[in-house]
């Protein structure tokens, strides 16, 4: 049966009737119709589906779209402030941090909760805080690097 | 006339961000699960359980029953379907005949059994749980060793040896090599099964309009045309009706070249149903269903004299080609053998490959396709005849590269590699990281116990796939410009770039050759009604050939526009500057943009010229390019578990000429990631009964962000002759260096303990009980 | 991909969830960290799900008197983020921090996670070293059980129909204290290869206390007894270590085999041993 579903989404407040078992990221693709997140594995492994909810980043495969009511999402759509990219958006786009780019709005997002929590991470905390997304082109080395240079760039 | 006004810098050899990357990074690029369709339906395939059985019942009806099911199609529906093709042949070739959905058996785990059609992915996958299928199981053999043992059971029960073919090539006279020799080693090699894996899995959405008998199919494909030309044979649909579109690809590898059975299944049921359908792959389907990658088991034969100079090599591969073959399967292993000799000079080879079927997905091309597998084996036996000749392997590298001078380099396998300098990346990297100090610090560490490993690779790859004649799929590559009348300028490549940044370096070509803003440029691909026939992207080819295209198109309208600019400054005494042309005697001159305009509204045309500026090109190239580099790697080996750690990655590759060191760089690095995944952790495990016990990222591990080492990239540029652009290609480099170097690493760590070598993945438990073993294993 | 459907509720106080969860069938929904991918998959297809997402006054962390209560819906990070857990029971907020991917973290609950008991959890192994307790409360029931009498078998706890896990109460560690969460992760999975829990303490430069706990290895966490006897005991960390596993059967797969699962049990416990000695004053 369908229950009344409403959230703020990347700072609009909607509302939608959904099945209990749809899942947050078939609710933001399909229904919402987003196309930021993406969806890559069936386990919560790979982490392309990555949304912020409430400020935090989670895996959008591993959440019923009820769970997310009356909360707030923001995808990679909404990272953007008035047409200007964030600093994480324009330090992957400087630093060639993407090739296919199928995982880069999740990984942009978790780097985003990583530089919440720590705006000076080193080397090995990065590398650490962004092991729950795969990427499978870029060999991680250009995306140390964008997330070294938006945390220098917030603490310059 | 205006002043020309003559850019300040090219750009090409320039670290530019890429032109792509808007679009991704605020994540409204279009990939195949992207696109909607009014009245599009989804499809959800029912997949066999079983690696070999009987179908002895399908029952539909549970399914079809369901509200919002339109259709459930099965083996029956589509018999007269011709098979998923392969296009490589080979001499005797025994090919199945590759159903879109099984017939009576199921050959593989994951094989189409019924494809189920609903309003909705929710209510299709609902119903595809609710179809019924009796299966009787039948022995299976997941192993291609024993697939080809007697009394193996038949995976196609017409081919009893469960060999699909044999394949022998020699070079030179290796017996007498072999009679020759001082020294032989022996060695056995795998390189195990490994599932490429792209971030975005397949899809296909699939749209038959029935008054137009007009099909347009979007596919997460790297060959959108070769994927329309292989449909509309099978579906009898002409091509001029037939559209595909690879829209954003989510990366490939390899594993996106080959046309599937959901992309026929997909055109058959939009057929049937009238209405647009969309499938797209789960990752467990990826990984039961795309094919894997690599799958060998060889035997080498090396022979030397005492001093180090190579003589001769003989290798037997055993190819796992799984239950069917895909478009490439049976060519992948003769690319091994092309690559056999690896850089060095012996004139000698022979090579047997035995291609077996197995009840596993298919395997094909993924990232090197063959030529990994090749690299990893000759980087292992010179590494193996180092220890056996107690030489320092680098030294025995030295010894055996042709000299600079001796290029182009006939090939004991019928190759002429380009050009080179083979010992110049090596000796680099050993400088890099620091060899002699090193091995002093690994003869101390060793009366500590420690375990200090450096490894080393020398690789040479075939890029550029290639000139027609040594490839399936066709060799040249297209490209057409228009330079608008506004003078602003689109590319139409035939390669289907995804993700290897065509769209920046090809209009960093375009820039520099018509002297424009590169803001002013755009690069299209992907679409057969938009762009003219192509290959595709495969084989580090995109700008080897599609560039090469590209600079042929250009010049072409170059001289176009230096006709327009002689006639409008009346003199035939004009140069070209940019895309402006200078009367130089006057100082006149007269800008692009006024040529752009003038070519489509021309007062005076120039003699014998056309109105317009557009330039198609298709080049095919006389020879395959030739990258090559050194790896080396400095592991340590904890004693206590068996982990491997990389303290030092160093990579000197050489790629030709670099168009764009940004995006190159980030090739190198993504290419090693790969070569690391299957040096250290990834493989496709099929159990005895040919399930797929590593069929998950929970239980596959691929490379995280905390996994990889800093990778420490460097390049020497040696142009190809086979271009003008003097670029080879390196795409599939830094895969190909990686594995060998790490195993020559991991194993110079352990040699003191007699270890001689070691198989992929170098999984900590396998170390470990060799090291309880006192290395004797 | 796809979960089958189910009836969902999300009851707004405890006590209507205890009511819905004493009706039958229900399988209780906390951060879904396992849950999800199970039915996703569809190896677990529950009837009626009951969200506690929505019950007031589970997610919290205090302490009083030395004990800290830390409710069932609180995520791994927010105990790897809580300053009162890192000063006061720093052992759990490392391993909070070791279990998954951040965004694993942000959505996984402690009562969660302990309630699946995967054999392979983190947090069992610092309960068991923590000697904490785990408390059950059911619609007419409760009740708190120890840790050591809490993880039963592989996906098998102490909790009985009807019941949820509505807290976790623990000891504050001594400040003199040293401990060590050390953890094998597996390569695709993240899980615990083998993870160990220490706590030590000193006395005149002796082991005068030790507690350790070890996942991983078999089919439930286990304390590390005889480890802990041998060390309080005088004995030297490899004479401690060379114990673990005795008596356990060890598990097995492709990763790693019982024996040498066994021994990175053993190995990962000399590694929390020495850590936490070096860290205990």
């Amino acid at each position: 049966m369908k229950q009344k579903i409403s959230i703020t989404i990347n700072g609009k407040l909607r509302s939608d009737e959904v099945e209990p078992r749809l899942l947050l990221i078939h609710y933001l693709r399909e229904v919402v119709g987003l196309t930021g997140p993406h969806i890559g594995c069936e386990t919560s492994t790979c982490g392309a589906c990555t949304v912020m909810l409430d400020g935090k980043a989670i895996k959008s495969c591993t959440i019923f779209a009820i769970q997310a009511s009356g909360r707030e999402v923001l995808t990679i759509e909404g990272l953007a402030v008035n047409g200007h990219l964030d600093p994480l958006q324009e330090a992957f786009w400087n630093e060639h941090a993407l090739q296919c780019g199928f995982c880069t709005p999740g990984m942009i997002l978790t780097a985003k909760q990583l530089l919440q929590d720590n705006p000076s991470p080193t080397e090995e905390e990065i590398r650490k805080g962004l092991e729950g997304n795969i990427c499978r082109c870029t060999g991680y080395q250009h995306i140390v690097n964008a997330v070294k240079s938006a945390a220098a760039k917030a603490g310059a | 006339m205006a002043t020309t006004t003559v850019k300040p810098e090219t750009l090409v050899g320039k670290r530019i961000r890429r032109r792509e990357d808007p679009r991704l990074i605020t994540g409204t690029a279009t990939y195949v699960d992207d696109i909607k369709m009014p009245g599009m339906h989804h499809a959800c395939i029912v997949r066999s359980p079983q690696a070999a059985a009987r179908i002895k019942g399908l029952n539909i009806k549970p399914a079809l029953d369901r509200p919002g099911v339109v259709a459930v199609f099965t083996g029956e529906d589509v018999k007269d379907v011709p098979s998923v093709p392969c296009v490589a042949q080979l001499p005797g070739l025994r090919q199945p005949h590759h159903h879109v959905l099984a017939q009576d058996r199921v050959y593989f785990v994951g094989h189409p059994v019924a494809v189920v059609v609903a309003t909705d992915r929710y209510i299709a996958a609902d119903a595809a749980d609710a179809v019924e299928v009796d299966y009787e199981e039948l022995p299976a053999v997941a192993d291609p060793e024993k697939a080809l043992a007697a009394g193996a059971p038949a995976i196609h029960p017409q081919w009893p040896d469960n060999t699909a073919f044999t394949f022998h090539q020699e070079g030179g006279d290796v017996e007498k090599a072999f009679r020759e020799a001082d020294v032989i080693v022996k060695q056995r090699i795998t390189s195990q099964r490994l599932v490429p894996n792209a971030m975005e899995t397949r899809g296909v959405v699939a749209d038959w309009r029935a008054a137009e008998r007009s099909l347009t199919l979007y596919s997460s494909s790297q060959a959108p045309h070769l994927l329309r030309s292989l449909l509309a044979s099978i579906f009898g649909i002409p091509e001029n009706r037939l559209r595909v579109v690879a829209p954003e690809v989510g990366g490939g590898f390899g594993s996106k070249i080959d046309i599937y059975a959901e992309d026929m299944l997909m055109t058959f049921v939009s057929q049937r149903i009238n209405k647009p359908v969309k499938w797209v792959e789960s990752r467990r389907e990826n990984f039961l269903c795309t094919i894997h990658g690599r799958g060998h088991v060889d035997y080498y034969e090396l022979a030397a004299k005492r001093d180090g100079t190579m003589l001769g090599l003989k290798l037997k591969i055993i190819q796992d080609l799984g239950a069917y073959l895909q478009l490439l399967t049976p060519a992948i292993p003769t690319l091994s053998v092309l690559m056999m000799p690896g850089l060095y000079k012996f004139k000698n080879i022979s090579a047997d490959v035995i291609g077996a079927f197995t009840n596993c997905v298919p395997t094909d091309a993924y990232r090197g396709a063959g030529r990994p597998e090749a690299t990893h084996g000759i980087e292992r036996m010179v590494d193996i005849l180092a220890a056996e000749l107690k030489m320092d392997p680098a030294e025995l590298r030295l010894k055996n590269f042709p000299a600079p001078d001796e290029f182009p380099f006939a090939t004991a396998t019928g190759l002429a590699y380009d050009s080179g300098n083979y010992a110049l990346p090596l000796k680099t990297a050993l400088d890099e990281v620091g060899y002699a100090d090193l091995r002093r610090e690994q003869k101390q560490g060793r009366e500590q116990g420690k375990l200090l490993g450096i490894g080393m690779s020398a690789y040479g790859e075939i890029c550029a796939f290639g000139p027609t004649p040594a490839t399936p799929t066709g060799g040249w590559e297209s490209a057409t410009v228009k330079i608008e009348p506004s003078g602003k300028v689109t590319i139409m490549t035939g390669a289907s770039p995804h993700g290897q940044g065509e769209e920046t370096t090809f209009a960093q070509i375009a820039a520099d050759e018509l002297g424009v803003d590169i803001d002013d440029v755009v690069v299209l691909h992907g679409d057969t009604s938009l762009v003219q026939y192509g290959i595709g992207t495969f084989g580090s080819r995109g700008t080897a050939i599609g560039g090469t295209a590209l600079y042929y198109a250009l010049q072409e309208l170059k001289s176009k526009i230096k006709k327009f600019g002689a006639t409008l400054l009346e003199s035939d005494e004009v140069s070209l500057v940019g895309g402006s042309v200078v009367h130089e005697a006057s100082g006149k001159s007269v800008s692009f943009s006024k040529i752009a305009a003038e070519a489509y509204r021309p007062m005076k045309l120039p003699p014998n010229t056309q109105p317009g500026l557009v330039a198609t090109h298709f080049w095919e190239p006389p020879n395959f390019t030739f990258p090559f580099g050194a790896h080396v790697v400095v592991t340590e080996v904890d004693r206590d578990t068996g982990q491997i750690a990389i303290r030092r990655y160093v990579a000197v590759d050489d790629c030709g000429k670099l168009i764009n060191p940004l995006i190159v760089s980030g090739q190198v690095h993504g290419g090693v990631a790969q070569g690391l995944g299957q040096a250290l952790w990834e493989q496709a495990v099929y159990d005895d009964n040919g399930q797929l016990l590593t069929g998950e990222f929970t239980d596959y591990a691929i490379p995280r962000a905390h996994m990889m080492p800093w990778i420490e990239s460097s390049h020497t540029e040696t142009p190809s002759p086979v271009n003008p652009l003097g670029v080879k290609g390196v795409g599939e480099a830094g895969t190909i260096g990686c594995s060998p170097a790490v195993v020559n690493s991991v194993v110079d760590a352990l040699s003191h303990l007699g270890v001689r070598h070691l198989d992929m993945p170098l999984t900590p438990e396998k170390i470990w009980k060799l090291i309880q073993a006192g290395g004797r294993a | 991909m796809i979960p089958q459907e189910f009836e969902y509720s999300a009851p707004g106080t405890l006590q209507e969830a205890l009511q819905l969860i004493a009706g039958g069938e229900r399988k209780v929904l906390a951060g879904g960290m396992s849950l999800i991918p199970m039915m996703k998959l569809r190896l677990a297809a529950p009837e009626h799900v009951v969200d506690l997402g929505r019950v007031p006054g589970l997610n919290y962390i205090t302490e009083s008197g030395g004990t800290i209560r830390i409710g069932a819906t609180t995520t791994h990070h927010e105990i790897e983020m809580a300053p009162l857990v890192r000063g006061r029971c720093p052992l759990l907020a490392e391993a909070a921090s070791r279990i998954g991917d951040i965004q694993v973290r942000n959505r996984g609950t402690i009562g969660g996670s302990i309630a699946h008991a995967d054999p392979a959890a983190d947090y069992p192994a610092s309960l068991l070293a923590l000697e904490g307790q785990v408390r059950l409360v059911s619609a007419n029931s409760d009740r708190t059980v120890a840790a050591s009498d809490f993880f039963l078998d592989p996906f098998t706890t102490a909790i009985e129909p009807g019941e949820i896990v509505s807290e976790i109460v623990l000891p504050a560690e001594e400040g003199s204290e040293g401990y060590r969460y050390e953890k094998l992760a597996h390569p695709a999975s993240g899980f615990a290869v083998v993870g160990v829990a220490a706590r030590i303490k000193k006395t005149g430069g002796k082991i005068s206390f030790a507690r350790i706990g070890v996942t991983g290895m078999a089919a439930h966490a286990f304390r590390a007894l005889n480890a802990e006897k041998l060390l309080e005991g005088g004995a030297t960390i490899d004479e401690a270590v060379a114990t673990i596993g005795e008596g356990e059967e060890a598990n097995s797969d492709l990763y790693a085999s019982a024996d040498y699962r066994q021994h990175l049990a053993r190995v990962h416990a000399r590694r929390a041993i020495s850590v936490a000695l070096t860290r205990a004053t």
